[in-house]
C-alpha cells in the first residue's frame, strides 16, 4: 500500500478536488444569490426565469451537465476558457468547464437554500423596511438578505458538502481529481478495500469540518426573535 | 429632533372646527379581500397636526385602512393623497413618499439583525443620505426622548415589548415624517407596558404631529384625539370629537360597541 501512496500523487489529486470545490462554490453562491433575488422579486418575468432555471438545472443529471459543458461549448462552439495555444489548453479547459458546470448546477440548490432562508424572515421585516422608505433593492440588501443568509447557513452547508463530493463527476471529462486517481490506481495496481478506504477517508476529512463549521456558524449567527 | 417645546396647542385647547390644511385625503376608497368588502367607499380628510383615532370592532377594516395610507395594502378604487401628492405606484416615488410617512406596527417589526441604534439610523443614512455621525447623534437624541438610550447597543430581542415599540416610534421619527400611522401599537404588549408607549404617543400629539392611530385604547382616544373615527364592516360609521363620541354616540353600531367595551 505504501508504495502506491508513494507512486501516485494522492495529495495532488485531493488538492484538485479542493480547487474544484472552492471555485465552483464561489460561483454557485454568486449565481444562486442572483437567482434567489430573481425568485423573490416583484417582477413576474424575473420570477419565472428564476424558477425555470432552478427547475431545469436541478432536474438535469450533473454528469450530463459536466459532459455537455466540455462537449458543447468547448468542442463544438470552440469557446475556450484558456489560451488556446497553451500546451495545457485541453486540461485547463476541462478543469474550468467542470467548475462552470458545478457552479451552474449547485447554484440552483443555493438558490433554494436561500429562498428557504428568505421564508424564515417574517413579512413584517420587509414591511418595516419599506415603510421607512427603503427601495426594494435596499430592503433586500439591508434587511431581508442578511437575515435570510443567517437562516440558510445550515442548508447552505449541506449544499457545500454535496458540491465537494460531486466534484468527482468532473472525472468524466478527465479532470485529475481524487476519484479519477482512485480509478487509475484500481486499474493499474489493485482493487483493494484499502485504496477505497484511503479515498473515502480523504473525502470525510474534507467534508466533515465543513459540516461542523456550518452548524456552529448557523448557531452563532442565528437571528434572535 | 431637538427637545423643542410644543409649537402647537395641546389638543384639548384646539377648537375642532378650525379649518386645517389637509395632510391625508382619502377619497372614495374601496378594497376587497376575496369576497369580503373590507373598505367600502371610505372618505376621510386628516388635517395637518390633527390626531385621529380610528376605533371599531376587529375585522372592521381599520388596520387595512391604516396600511393603505402608505400602500402596504393596495386599493382597488378611489384615491389617497398625502400632503397634496397622490400615492404613487410601486417604485422609487413610492419609497420617497413612504419615507415621509411614519408607521408603527402592532408587532414592532424592529430589524432583528441590527442593534437598536442601527435600527434608528438605517433610514436616515440610506434614504435621507445623512452622515453616520449625524445619524448617530440624532438616534441618541431620539432614543433619549423615548427613554431607551441605555439599550442602544442591544439587539431587539433583548428588549421588552414596550421598549421595542418605543424604539419603533423613534425609528419612524428619525425620518422626520409628515404624518405618523399607528396600527394597534399597544395590542401586542403586556398590560404594564402599554402606558410607557401611550405616554410617548401623547407627547407626540402634544407636539403637533399629525397622527392616525388605530387602537383599542379608549383612554388614549379621550386624552389625545382631536377626532374619533368609528368603523364597522368596512365603513366609516361615525366621526366626531372624543367628547361627542364617548358620551353621545349617534349610531346604534357605535352604541353597541361602546356598550360592550366600556362596561368593563
Amino acid at each position: 500500500m505504501l508504495d502506491i501512496i508513494e507512486k501516485y500523487d494522492i495529495l495532488g489529486a485531493f488538492w484538485m478536488t479542493i480547487r474544484l470545490a472552492f471555485f465552483s462554490a464561489i460561483g454557485a453562491l454568486v449565481i444562486g444569490t442572483v437567482l434567489a433575488v430573481m425568485r423573490v422579486s416583484p417582477v413576474a418575468i424575473l420570477r419565472r426565469l428564476g424558477s425555470f432555471y432552478v427547475n431545469t438545472v436541478r432536474n438535469t443529471p450533473l454528469t450530463l451537465l459536466v459532459f455537455f459543458s466540455i462537449a458543447g461549448p468547448y468542442y463544438i462552439l470552440q469557446i475556450s476558457l484558456t489560451d488556446v495555444n497553451s500546451p495545457t489548453a485541453l486540461v485547463d479547459n476541462g478543469i474550468r468547464w467542470a467548475i462552470v458546470a458545478l457552479a451552474v448546477y449547485h447554484a440552483a440548490f443555493v438558490c433554494e437554500a436561500l429562498r428557504s432562508g428568505v421564508n424564515t424572515v417574517p413579512l413584517g421585516q420587509a414591511e418595516a423596511a419599506r415603510s421607512i422608505g427603503l427601495t426594494f433593492g435596499q430592503s433586500l440588501r439591508e434587511v431581508i438578505l442578511p437575515q435570510a443568509f443567517r437562516g440558510s447557513i445550515a442548508p447552505l452547508g449541506s449544499v457545500l458538502i454535496a458540491l465537494t463530493k460531486n466534484t468527482t463527476v468532473a472525472s468524466v471529462i478527465g479532470v485529475a481529481e481524487a476519484s479519477l486517481l482512485m480509478s487509475e490506481i484500481i486499474e493499474n495496481e489493485t482493487a483493494s478495500v484499502t485504496v477505497f478506504l484511503v479515498f473515502a477517508l480523504g473525502f470525510v476529512v474534507l467534508t466533515l469540518p465543513v459540516g461542523v463549521f456550518f452548524t456552529s456558524l448557523s448557531r452563532r449567527l442565528a437571528v434572535k426573535r | 429632533m431637538d427637545d423643542v417645546k410644543p409649537d402647537t396647542a395641546a389638543p384639548s385647547d384646539r377648537t375642532p372646527d378650525t379649518p386645517r390644511d389637509p395632510m391625508v385625503v382619502i377619497d372614495g376608497v374601496n378594497k376587497h379581500f376575496g369576497d369580503l368588502h373590507v373598505l367600502r367607499d371610505i372618505n376621510l380628510t386628516v388635517g395637518k397636526g390633527e390626531v385621529v383615532v380610528v376605533l371599531g370592532p376587529s375585522g372592521s377594516g381599520k388596520s387595512t385602512l391604516c396600511r393603505a395610507i402608505n400602500r402596504l395594502e393596495t386599493i382597488e378604487s378611489g384615491t389617497i393623497s398625502i400632503d397634496g401628492k397622490a400615492l404613487p405606484e410601486e417604485g422609487k416615488p413610492l419609497a420617497q413618499l413612504r419615507a415621509d410617512v411614519g408607521m408603527v406596527f402592532q408587532s414592532f417589526n424592529l430589524f432583528a439583525h441590527k442593534t437598536i441604534r442601527d435600527n434608528v439610523t438605517l433610514g436616515p443614512i440610506k434614504v435621507r443620505k445623512k452622515s453616520k455621525a449625524d445619524a448617530d447623534k440624532q438616534a441618541t437624541d431620539l432614543l433619549k426622548r423615548v427613554g431607551v438610550e441605555a439599550q442602544a447597543d442591544k439587539y431587539p430581542a433583548q428588549l421588552s415589548g414596550g421598549q421595542q415599540q418605543r424604539v419603533a416610534i423613534a425609528r419612524s421619527l428619525a425620518m422626520g415624517p409628515k404624518v405618523m400611522l399607528f396600527d394597534e401599537p399597544t395590542s401586542a404588549l403586556d398590560p404594564e407596558m402599554v402606558n410607557e408607549v401611550l405616554d410617548v404617543m401623547v407627547g407626540l400629539a402634544k407636539e403637533g404631529m399629525t397622527m392616525i392611530v388605530v387602537t383599542h385604547e379608549m383612554g388614549f382616544a379621550r386624552k389625545a384625539a382631536d377626532r374619533v373615527v368609528f368603523m364597522a364592516d368596512g365603513q366609516i360609521v361615525e366621526v366626531g370629537t372624543p367628547q361627542e363620541f364617548f358620551t353621545n354616540p349617534k349610531s346604534d353600531r357605535a352604541k353597541d360597541f361602546l356598550g360592550k367595551i366600556l362596561t368593563h
